[in-house]
């Protein structure tokens, strides 16, 4: 194909899908304006039916429930693909990754890092647990929190080194975290199943009072379990891309 | 069911002119963010501009008043991305010496 057929081509697509787009454009409610009924049905009636304040998350938890199972396993799918993908295979082997000149060592982290990282560790957890068990009271929730606490063991690594990355989650028990988490929401889920209720269905009890910790039946307990398991996901995940980042694999003999 | 929520008035409600003002400055700001970004050609700087710009996402999310998915942008976007771009960044280099 000539550059001129080529260029030919590109002006007739792109003047198509401009038409379309300003078309589209043309066609939007207005900056602000919502136009469907769905958003002002769940503001009027979430609280009263679930006691929870935080409404996207009764959202995410319990309206639309069954959705969020589906992307949990998005992101449990993805840590375990990358830990069969990464797995040793037969006949590799490892030698630890040293500096590759061999008249000079590896620089050390400096004081500064290790101190910042160390002081924010433990604020970080903090942080981390408050958003993953608060989903039902304010803006929060499991992934976020799961992440934050996720984000604590990436500062452990900062503030020491590989080795007590490994140490402190061991590859076995973060799988097993994981699929903890995943389980507890599937099973929180079907426990409304043998009462004859649809799957998902909130049959905890929901407190009395709106946006108290213990309020929502099923919401907090639910978004526990997606911190839980996200938390270990990204753990998993970050844990193999540093192995694969400092550990240099070699084909055996 | 009325069309709209009634607007409340708190001590904490921000007046409508100052909060589009936000809103515009935030989005010209993601804009930039985003140029510069993509004009960052040196791959670990490129990695650091992205974390800023996933700040500035996150800012974009709050000032549009959606908290729940500020806090997403905020881990995913600022931390837990540019992490695993380091990290594979850091692979690629051992692999070339």
């Amino acid at each position: 194909m000539t550059p001129a057929a080529r260029r030919y081509i590109f002006l007739v697509a792109g003047a198509g899908f401009l038409a379309f787009y300003l078309w589209g454009l043309a066609g939007l409610p207005g900056f602000g304006r919502y136009p469907g009924p769905y958003g002002t049905v769940i503001n009027g009636i979430a609280v009263a039916q679930t006691k929870a304040t935080g409404v996207v998350s009764a959202i995410n938890f319990s309206y639309r429930g069954f959705d969020t199972v589906g992307e949990e396993f998005v992101l449990f799918a993805a840590a375990t693909g990358m830990s069969i993908v990464l797995r040793h295979l037969r006949g590799e082997r490892e030698r630890p990754a040293l500096d590759e000149a061999m008249d000079r060592t590896a620089p050390a982290t400096s004081e500064a890092v290790r101190m910042a990282a160390l002081l924010l560790a433990g604020p970080t957890v903090v942080i981390g647990w408050y958003l993953a068990s608060h989903a039902q009271t304010s803006p929060s929730g499991g992934f976020q929190g799961g992440v934050v606490l996720a984000t604590a063991f990436i500062l452990i690594y900062l503030a020491g080194q590989f080795l007590v990355f490994e140490r402190v989650s061991p590859i076995a028990i973060t799988d097993a975290t994981e699929a903890v988490g995943a389980a507890g929401f599937v099973c929180t889920g079907l426990g409304a199943v043998p009462l004859g209720l649809p799957y998902l269905s909130n049959v905890l009890p929901l407190g009395t009072t709106p946006g108290a910790v213990d309020s929502s039946g099923t919401i907090a307990l639910i978004s526990f379990f997606v911190g839980v398991e996200v938390a270990a996901a990204f753990v998993l995940i970050v844990g193999e891309l540093l192995e694969q980042a400092l550990l240099v694999r070699q084909e055996g003999r | 069911m009325t069309p709209h929520v009634a607007a409340v008035t708190t001590p904490y409600t921000v007046p409508a002119a100052l909060m589009d003002t936000l809103q515009v400055t935030v989005l010209v700001l993601v804009a930039a963010g985003a140029t510069a970004v993509v004009l960052t050609r040196q791959p670990v700087r490129q990695v650091v501009m992205l974390s800023a710009y996933g700040l500035l996402l996150a800012m974009l999310f709050m000032v549009f008043q959606a908290p729940d998915v500020t806090l997403s942008e905020l881990t995913v976007g600022a931390v837990v991305l540019p992490i695993l771009l380091l990290l594979a960044l850091a692979k690629v280099r051992r692999r070339e010496e």
